[in-house]
C-alpha cells in the first residue's frame, strides 16, 4: 500500500516536469514583459530631439495626462466606428446564412463550397489583403476604372481621401475577413438547438420567421454574447488594415488611426511612459471584456 | 389542407432563391478582390495605367523576374517566413500538447491553479506587453533574431486550451496504466503514445498556428528592422510605404499574390480540416 502511494506521487512530479517548458516562456517572454509594461506606465521616459527626458517616477501623471487628452477618446472613437461598419453586416450576414446552412428545409446544395469560400478571407494576410485594397482603390486602380466604364461615376473618386470612404473601406475588409469565421460559429451552435423544438413549432404553424426570432435567437443568446465581445476584443486590437492602408498615417486627418497605431507609433518614438500608460489601459478593457465572457461560458455550461 | 402545403412548398421555393442568390453575392465579395489580383499580376505596368481588363495578359513571368531583381530581399522574406511559421507550428503543438498532457494525466497541488491561470491570461492581447517585450529583447540583445518571434509560442494558451479538450475525448487513464505496467518512462509514454493519439489535434492546431504566424505584422516590425531578417509582412508594409508611384505596379500585384498564395494553395487543399477546426476551439458544446 505505502509502496503504490510511493509510485503515484513519483509519477505526479511529471505533471511539473512537463509543465516547466509552459512556465518557463510564459515568465520570460509574457509575464515579464507585462510587468515592465506596467512598470513603465509610471515613469517619465521619452525623448525630446536628441535628448533623453527620466525615466522619473512620477505616478499615475501619464494616466491623467492620457485620460484628460482628447487623443484617447478620438483614437478610441475611431477604432469603435471602423469596428461597427464591419461588425454590423457580418453579424447580419453570419446569421443569415447560419440559419440557412442549418434549415433541413431548405436542403442548400454546395453548402462545402460556400464555406470554404467564406472562410478563405479569414487566414489572409490582412497586411497584404490592406495592401491589396491600397492599389484597388487607388485614384487611378481598377476599381475607379471599372466604375467609370459602367458608367456609374464620371471622373476618378479619391476612395483614401475622405473620412467616410477610408473607413468604410477598412470597415469592409474586416467585414469580408471575419463573417465566414462567425458564421461558422453561429451554425455549430445553431445544430447544438434541441430540433424537437422545431419540430414542434413546426406542427403548431409558426412561420420560419417565427421559428427564427423566437427559438433560435433567444437559444442562441450565449453563443451571439460570446461572438459579440471576442469580436469587440479583436475589434481593440484593430492594426494591420488600417496601418498598412493608410502607411500609418491613419488619413485622412487621422480619422482612421486605431488605439494600436498609436500604440505602436508611442513604441516606435520611444515615448515609453505614454505607451506603458495606454497598454496598462488596454489590458484593463480587454479584462474586463474576457471576463464578461467567461462569466457567459460558465453559465451555459452549468 | 392542400392549400397549406402548397403554399409552404411555395414560400420554401422562394426563400431558396434568395439565400442562393445572397451566397452567389457573398461569393463574389469574397472573391472579386483576388480575381482582380491575379488578373493584374499578369499584366505590364504600362497596361494597367491603361485602366482594367478583365482578361489576363502575358506578363506573369516578366512581373516575378522583375521583382527578384528588385531592391525587395523577397526570398529571403520567404525563408524567415517559413522559419518563423514552421517553427511555430512545431513548437507550439508540441508544447501545448506537452502542457495539456500535464494538467490532464496527473495530480499534483499547484494543478487547478496552473488551469485557471492560463485560461485567465488566454485574453491578454500580445499588444499590451509589447513594450516591455521590445525592451526586454533589447536587453537580451535578440533584436534583428527570429528567436523572439519563435520562443514564445512554446507558451500558447488558446493551444493549449484546444489540446486539453480533444484531449480528455481520446485519451484515456488505462492506455497510460498501461504503459506503465510495460515499464515505459514518462516521457517516452508522452512521446510513443499520447502524441500519435494526438496527432488530428496537432494537424488543426499545426495550421492554425503556421497561418496566424505567417501573417502576423505586429510584433516583426517590432523586432526586425535589418533587411536579412525581414518577413513577408513587413515587405508588404515597405513597399506601401515606398514611393509608389514611381513603383512598378505589376511587381506590387505579385508581391501581394506571392505572399497569400502558400497559405491560400494549403487552404484549397484541407479546407474540410481547417472549416472543421474552427468551431472545435472557440465554442465547444
Amino acid at each position: 500500500m505505502k509502496q503504490k502511494k510511493s509510485r503515484v506521487v513519483r509519477y505526479n512530479k511529471w505533471g511539473y516536469i512537463f509543465l516547466i517548458p509552459f512556465v518557463a516562456v510564459y515568465l520570460i517572454f509574457q509575464l515579464t514583459p507585462l510587468v515592465s509594461t506596467i512598470w513603465n506606465s509610471f515613469f517619465e521616459n521619452y525623448r525630446s530631439g536628441l535628448k533623453q527626458i527620466g525615466p522619473n517616477f512620477i505616478g499615475l501623471a501619464n494616466y491623467a495626462k492620457i485620460l484628460s487628452s482628447g487623443e484617447l477618446w478620438r483614437y478610441a472613437g475611431n477604432t469603435m466606428i471602423m469596428w461597427i461598419i464591419g461588425f454590423v453586416p457580418q453579424i447580419f450576414f453570419s446569421l443569415l446564412l447560419a440559419a440557412w446552412f442549418t434549415d433541413p428545409s431548405l436542403r442548400l446544395k454546395g453548402q462545402r463550397f460556400f464555406k470554404t469560400v467564406i472562410y478563405l478571407p479569414n487566414l489572409i494576410m490582412a497586411s497584404a489583403f490592406a495592401m491589396l485594397f491600397f492599389t484597388l482603390f487607388a485614384d487611378s486602380g481598377p476599381v475607379n476604372s471599372i466604375l467609370i466604364n459602367l458608367h456609374l461615376i464620371a471622373k476618378p473618386y479619391k476612395w483614401m481621401s475622405h473620412v467616410a470612404s477610408t473607413r468604410n473601406l477598412i470597415g469592409l475588409m474586416n467585414f469580408v475577413m471575419w463573417f465566414g469565421n462567425t458564421t461558422i460559429l453561429l451554425m455549430a451552435g445553431m445544430m447544438g438547438i434541441d430540433q424537437s423544438l422545431y419540430e414542434a413549432a413546426e406542427v403548431d404553424g409558426a412561420t420560419s420567421t417565427q421559428i427564427f426570432f423566437r427559438i433560435t435567437l433567444p437559444l442562441l443568446r450565449p453563443i451571439l454574447v460570446y461572438v459579440l465581445i471576442t469580436s469587440l476584443i479583436g475589434g481593440l486590437q484593430m492594426f494591420d488594415v488600417p496601418q498598412i492602408l493608410t502607411n500609418g498615417t491613419g488619413d485622412p486627418m487621422r480619422s482612421t488611426l486605431s488605439m494600436i497605431m498609436w500604440l505602436n507609433k508611442h513604441l516606435y518614438s520611444k515615448n515609453y511612459g505614454m505607451g506603458g500608460a495606454l497598454s496598462v489601459l488596454l489590458f484593463i478593457i480587454t479584462a474586463v471584456l474576457s471576463i464578461i465572457v467567461f462569466k457567459f461560458t460558465q453559465e451555459r455550461n452549468s | 389542407m392542400d392549400e397549406v402545403k402548397k403554399r409552404k412548398t411555395a414560400s420554401v421555393h422562394v426563400r431558396r432563391a434568395v439565400a442562393y442568390a445572397v451566397l452567389v453575392f457573398l461569393t463574389l465579395l469574397c472573391l472579386i478582390w483576388f480575381y482582380i489580383l491575379i488578373i493584374n499580376a499578369t499584366r505590364s505596368h504600362s497596361e494597367l495605367s491603361k485602366g482594367f481588363t478583365p482578361i489576363p495578359s502575358t506578363h506573369l513571368i516578366q512581373n516575378w523576374v522583375n521583382l527578384l531583381h528588385g531592391t525587395l530581399p523577397v526570398f529571403r522574406g520567404l525563408a524567415n517566413s517559413l522559419i518563423v511559421a514552421g517553427s511555430n507550428a512545431v513548437l507550439c503543438t508540441y508544447f501545448s500538447t506537452m502542457t495539456a498532457y500535464a494538467i490532464h494525466a496527473y495530480n499534483f497541488k499547484l494543478k487547478k491553479f496552473m488551469f485557471t491561470f492560463i485560461l485567465a491570461v488566454m485574453m491578454i492581447p500580445t499588444q499590451v506587453t509589447a513594450l516591455g517585450f521590445i525592451q526586454l529583447m533589447t536587453k537580451m540583445k535578440l533584436m534583428d533574431n527570429l528567436l523572439p518571434l519563435i520562443l514564445p509560442s512554446i507558451a500558447a494558451p488558446v493551444t493549449f486550451f484546444y489540446m486539453k479538450q480533444y484531449m480528455e475525448s481520446v485519451l484515456p487513464m488505462s492506455l497510460i496504466e498501461a504503459a506503465r505496467m510495460d515499464g515505459a518512462g514518462e516521457f517516452r509514454t508522452f512521446n510513443i503514445i499520447v502524441v500519435p493519439l494526438m496527432k488530428p489535434a496537432i494537424a488543426v492546431q499545426a495550421i492554425f498556428t503556421f497561418v496566424g504566424s505567417w501573417n502576423n505584422y505586429f510584433t516583426p516590425a517590432l523586432i526586425l528592422h535589418k533587411d536579412r531578417v525581414k518577413t513577408l509582412p513587413i515587405l508588404i508594409a515597405q513597399l506601401r510605404a515606398a514611393d509608389w508611384l514611381k513603383f512598378d505596379m505589376g511587381q506590387v500585384y505579385v508581391m501581394i499574390l506571392f505572399s497569400i498564395l502558400p497559405v491560400v494553395i494549403v487552404y484549397l487543399f484541407l479546407s474540410k480540416y481547417i472549416v472543421g477546426g474552427v468551431t472545435a476551439g472557440g465554442v465547444k458544446e
